[in-house]
Formats: structure tokens, sequence, C-alpha cells
């Protein structure tokens, strides 16, 4: 698939400190791409390189296949992590401002404010000042704001952080709407939940460094342990314990089920598959329960950070 | 271009449409023109009021030589006892009685004492032994057999008439004329930079305490909307001083025939002066009024204004994104404000005393006072070159700290949280 966007061995450093060694990330036409990392880890920097707030010591950036211009900021919407609007101006009056700000005329920008003010359902702010709404209220503003030139690609950092859960799935459910209608995401967030639901793509940074990059699936898949969830039922269940710890690598599990099963996680050792460990099973014992692991990206995202500490 | 007309239109709005700047705009011609007004008020009871002094002459010597003024009122006691001059004097309320004692000798001289309910003031005093002495010395002339009428026609007085050596006259007068101009241009240059350098700084940090810089410098380049709140906070600066010329001139001409009170006649040390100056004089300070380079003077005062308001600002620019509220500029405040005080007082002090003096040339060059000391300077007429090298030092400076002052602004402004030293802003200058 063609890349929107590809940042290609990035470097920055502040001072003595480096807050991006090496980083390269390439983003796909129409993908929703997650950025994670711990706090600190450079996540914010490469953001404000890619929207040319922050120049890179070395490395480039290309947008569609060009290196990025100070004008490409028109097919780009960037939500800040630290975000705010002016606390003494209209709602409507600084939402033109900004949209103005990013090449729209006045008449093309008050036309589709007031669709989107329709559609997110906040028409009677128009007026009012920022101080008089709620820092979720004003959150959509900057939502609206930031989608508003239909820029090809849309950059929210930590977008959920502050909203509370409807509004989150209210603005999730925009964010997958504008990937469908044919718009590229990038979003940085330290919250795994919400990859897990968005992402197809993520990028691991940890410490100014990129980790782990790629598709998610293709990563759960690398980072699978051949390990199966099982809850069983058997005549002598610490004989059967027994013969399964020779056998295989074998360890508690917790989940929830209605049978008094006994519940264990068992890896399989590489030539194994799953039929092998079904095979075993089924003439011993009564199989309630039997499940892949798949790793979280939390999973991995400790693991890789652990492994890499 | 596009953007940068946005900033400005819309820093010009948020500056005026702030309800503190409406009303200082309305406000401050109105207290400036009650001030002038309760001044000249003031002056004029002052002049209305007349003072009667008693006198009380046992020399009998000195009584009549005490002429009646517009504000002093002399009564004779001499015929009656001290102590019951000072009695009449004190139940009459009068301002004060003057003793003059019997001088006993032939070359003696009189005690002279002043009984009054207040000290009187330095004029009095001067007056009351300036007539003394007088009347004394001639006395004293007569009686060792000369003729005092040959000694008045002998009295000669001198003026000096100036002239430079291009021919040009002027007068003393002059002098004042040129150091008023000077000084009021370099007041008001002072006073702009500190209220809009401040207003700029403070529309940095709200910019940067609502968070919306990063929302902004996505879409405009920092120094865009460095460039474009400076001239849009100076925009709604010259909107207020015009508002305030315009509705101050109108306050002070309507109050003033409406009151009946003559705003010209407060009393200034510069005033009296003129007052006390000689008709041809005169006549020769409306002539170097006239004759005052205003062309030119405008044109420096312009050129200056805005160079020292663009280098002040984007000092000011820079402080406001260092930092996190108002409260932590305070360390940063001082060395603005120094070097303005002492253009001022450079100003004021040496350039009076000697506008081509080595402190006032050297301030005249130094950018942060040049502003400042250069226009108080100019009425007195300084070399094209010395200004040549003062107006390009100064811009040369302003793109220096233009420069500067975005490196640190574009670090500055995405910077939370920690109150910046300046090593730290040193540092930022190489991000």
């Amino acid at each position: 698939m063609e890349n929107l966007l590809v940042a290609e061995n990035i470097y920055k450093r502040f001072g003595n400190f480096t807050a991006l060694n090496n980083v390269s990330i390439n983003i796909p036409k129409e993908s929703i791409f997650g950025l994670l990392g711990p706090n600190g880890a450079g996540k914010t920097t490469l953001l404000r390189i890619i929207n040319q707030i922050t120049m890179p010591d070395e490395g480039t950036v290309y947008l569609d296949g060009k290196p990025l211009h100070p004008n490409d900021i028109a097919h780009i919407g960037y939500l800040p992590e630290e975000r705010g609007l002016y606390k003494s101006m209209k709602v409507g009056e600084q939402a033109l401002y900004l949209a103005r700000l990013k090449g729209l005329t006045k008449a093309e920008a008050k036309e589709r404010l007031s669709y989107w003010f329709k559609r997110l359902d906040i028409e009677e702010w128009w007026d009012k000042k920022i101080q008089e709404l709620s820092k979720g209220m004003a959150q959509k503003v900057q939502f609206v704001i930031t989608v508003l030139h239909r820029p090809k690609l849309l950059i929210f950092d930590e977008p959920f952080s502050g909203f509370d859960p409807v509004n989150a799935n209210l603005i999730k459910d925009e964010i997958l709407q504008l990937r469908d209608e044919g718009a590229t995401i990038l979003f940085s967030t330290h919250r795994m939940e919400s990859v897990e639901e968005l992402c197809d793509y993520i990028a691991l940074i940890h410490k100014s460094n990129k980790l782990l990059d790629g598709k998610v699936s293709e990563i759960k898949k690398e980072y699978k342990s051949n390990t199966y969830e099982v809850g069983i039922n058997a005549a002598d269940e610490l004989a059967l314990l027994n013969e399964l710890e020779d056998k295989f690598q074998t360890g508690p599990a917790r989940f929830k089920s209605i049978q008094e099963d006994l519940k264990l996680t068992i890896k399989l050792r590489e030539n194994e598959d799953s039929n092998d460990l079904i095979q075993f099973l089924l003439s011993r014992a009564r199989i309630n329960h039997f499940v892949e692991v798949i790793p979280s990206v939390n999973d991995i995202f400790i693991k890789t950070v652990t492994q890499n500490a | 271009m596009r953007n940068l007309r946005l900033i400005i239109n819309r820093e010009y709005l948020a500056r005026v449409r702030n309800k503190t700047f409406i009303v200082m705009t309305f406000l401050s011609p109105l207290i400036f023109v009650g001030m002038i007004l309760l001044i000249a008020y003031l002056s004029m009871l002052n002049s209305t009021e007349q003072k009667i002094i008693g006198i009380h002459d046992e020399s009998g010597m000195f009584a009549a030589e005490f002429k009646d003024g517009e504000q002093v009122q002399y009564l004779d006691y001499s015929d009656k006892s001290l102590v019951s001059a000072r009695q009449e004097v004190l139940e009459n309320e009068y301002f004060g009685l003057i003793h003059i004692s019997e001088i006993n000798s032939q070359f003696g001289k009189p005690d002279v004492e002043f009984f009054g309910k207040d000290t009187p003031g330095f004029g009095t005093i001067e007056n009351i032994e300036k007539t003394i002495s007088d009347k004394l010395t001639r006395e004293q002339l007569i009686a060792k057999g000369i003729d005092v009428s040959e000694i008045d026609k002998a009295r000669a007085d001198v003026s000096v008439a100036i002239q430079n050596f291009a021919g040009e006259q002027s007068s003393k007068m002059s002098n004042y004329i040129k150091m008023f101009f000077g000084g009021a241009a370099g007041y008001l240059l002072m006073m702009f930079i500190i209220i809009y350098g401040n207003m700029v700084m403070r529309s940095v940090i709200e910019e940067k305490t609502n968070r919306i810089i990063e929302i902004i410098v996505s879409s405009v380049k920092p120094f865009q909307l460095l460039l474009g709140k400076v001239l849009g906070t100076s925009l709604a600066g010259i909107t207020q001083f015009t508002v305030w010329v315009i509705l101050g001139t109108v306050l002070l001409i309507g109050v003033s025939s409406f009151l009946g009170i003559d705003p010209t006649n407060v009393q200034t040390p510069a005033s009296s002066a003129i007052n006390g100056a000689a008709q041809p004089e005169i006549n020769q300070l409306v002539i170097d009024i006239l004759k005052l380079p205003y062309g030119s003077l405008l044109g420096f005062f312009l050129i200056y204004f805005i160079g020292g308001y663009f280098l002040y600002s984007a000092i000011y620019a820079a402080i406001g994104a260092a930092v996190d509220s108002e409260t932590d500029t305070q360390q940063f405040m001082f060395p603005i404000i120094l070097p303005l005080i002492l253009g001022i007082y450079v100003g004021f002090f040496s350039v009076v005393e000697n506008p081509h003096g080595t402190v006032s040339t050297i301030f005249s060059i130094i950018p942060l006072t040049s502003p400042i000391v250069m226009l108080m300077r100019i009425p007195f007429g300084v070399p094209w070159w010395e200004i040549a090298i003062s107006i390009s030092v100064l811009i040369a400076t302003n793109f220096g700290v233009l420069w500067l002052s975005a490196k640190i602004y574009r670090v500055g402004i995405l910077m939370y949280g920690k109150k910046p030293t300046y090593k730290e802003l040193y540092k930022w200058l190489k991000y």
C-alpha cells in the first residue's frame, strides 16, 4: 500500500538530551496509525516535526512522496496535546479565525463550520465565549477546527484525554468516519485500549528510539507465544496435571466460567500446534474452554519496553 | 502575507475590544484634562490671593520703599509700639509683620525681623532683603557724597545675543523650547514602549496559558505570529493615542472655555522665565518656535519611535514566551526598564546641560537608549553623520534582537511548567 507520510531517520536533540534517535515511520494512505510510547518518549516531538513546528536536526519527512513544504500545513490537521482556545473570544469568531489561518476563505469556513456545528449539535455555542463552556465542550470545538479544512492527514495527540466517555465515543466514531472518507490518521497515545479498537498500524517509541512498528495484526502474530488457555474437567485432575506438566509448559489461568474447571495456560513447543494439544486432552478430559492466547498491544508494549530496558 | 494580515487584524480587535482598554482610552483624557484644569484653577487662586504684610519701621527710612503690588499689600504700623503692631497683625490674620530696628551708627545696619503665622516663601524674603539693602546702599552712597543719579546713568544691562556660525539667531529661551519638544518626544516614547510592550507580553502569555499557541503555530510560523502581534498591538496603541489627543484637545478647549479657566495659566519655571523676558527676546522666541525643523523632527520622531518600540516589543515578546505567568516576569523586567530610565535621566540631565557632550553622544548611539536620548538631542541640532550612525546601529540591533527573540519565542511558547533562568534562555538560542 502506498504511504501518505514517511519520516526517515529523524534525529532531534535538545542540548545534551536526545529526543528522537534515528526514528523512521511509514504511514499508509487511509489508515489509522497509532504512535505509542510512555510519557516523555518523544512522541510529541515527532508530531511537532511532522507539523513543521520544530525542525529535525537530521532526517526528512515526506508527504505524498515529496519533502515537507511550509504550504503543506494546509493538508495537515493537528490537534495538539496542550490545546486550548482564546478565553475572551467568541466560539464562532475564533473558529473562523483559525479556519482562515489554514487557508479557507471566509465564506467556505462559515459554511463548513455551520455543517460541523450542526453535526456535533453545538450550534447554540456560536456566540458564546470559551470561558462559558466546559472543558469537554471546548474540546469538541477544537476537534471541529482540526478537521474543518479537510486535510489529507489528521494528527491527534492524546485525543481522548479530558473527554468524558460519551464524547470520547462520539469522537472515536468521527475519527473512523473520517478514515472511511479517505483521510489518513496519525494519533499518539499512551493508553492502549483505544489502540486495540482503532489502529491498523502502530509504532512504538521508547526513550527516543523506535522499538517496533508495523501492521497490528502482523505484530500480534509475531508476538504470540503458541500458548493456549484451557478449561478442562477430568476424573483425576491431579494425575492429569502431573502428566501435562511433564509434556508441556503450564501455568495457572484466570478466566470466568460456570464450570468447576481446572484452568491452565499451556505453552506448546515450536513443532507442536493446537491440534496436538486437543488430541492429547480429548482422551483424558472434557474440554470446556479452549482459546489461543493473543497478546494485547499492552502486553506487547510492556514486553518490548522491559526487554529494551 | 495573508496570514500576517489575519493575525494583525485579530490582535488589533482583541486589544481594542478589551474592556480595560476601552475604559482607559476614554477615561485617561478625562483625568488628564481634569488635572490640568485643577492645576490651572489652583494657580489662579494663588495669584488672586493678596497677602497683607505689616511694617514696623523704627528707623523711618524703609517703610515708604515697600510698594504695594498685585500680590502684596503693605500697611505701615511704625507709629504704634511693636507689641501692639504684632497684636493687630495677629488679630486681623494678616500674613506677617516686618520689624526694622533703628540704625545706631552712621554706616550701621538695622536688625530686620519677620513675624508670621507661617514661614514666608523664598520670594517674599528675598524681596524684603532686596528692598532694604537697596535703600541702605543708596543712602550710604549719598552719605559718602556720591551722586546716585550718575550711578544710575552708568548702570549697563547686557544681554547676550546668541548666533550660530551659519548666522542664525536664537535666544536663551529657545533652549527651553528645544528641551520641551525633545523631552516630550522622549517621554512619550518611553510611555508608549512600557504600556504597549507590556501589552504584547501579556498577549503572548495569554496564548501560552490558554494553550492555543500550538494550534496556531501548526498553521503559521512563530515569527509571523510574533510580528503580527507587535504590529497589531502598536496599531491599537496608535488608535488609543489618537483618541487621547483628539478627545483631550476637545475636552480641554471645551471645558476651559465653559469654566473660564485658562489652562496656559499653569505656573512653571519656564513660563515665569518667559514672562520675565524682555520684548525683543519674546519676538526671537516666536521666531525660534516657528523655525524649529518640524518636518525632520517629525520624521526622526517616527523613525526612532518605530525603531525603539519594535526593539523593546521584541524583547517583551520573548520574555512573555519564556514564562508561564505574569508573576514570573519580574526577574526579566529590570533589565528592560533600566535602559529606558537611564535614557530619560541622561536626557534630562546631560542633554539639557550639554547636548553635544560625550555622555549625550554615546547614549544617543547605544541602541537601547538612543531612541530617547537622540530624540531629545535632535532639536538642538545634531550632525547628520551622528544621526546616520545612530539609526544604522538601531536598525542593525533591531534585526539582531528580533532574530534572537524569535528563537527564544519559538522554543519558549512550547515550554510549560518551568521558570526559566538566563542560562536556560541562552541554551534555547542554540536549539
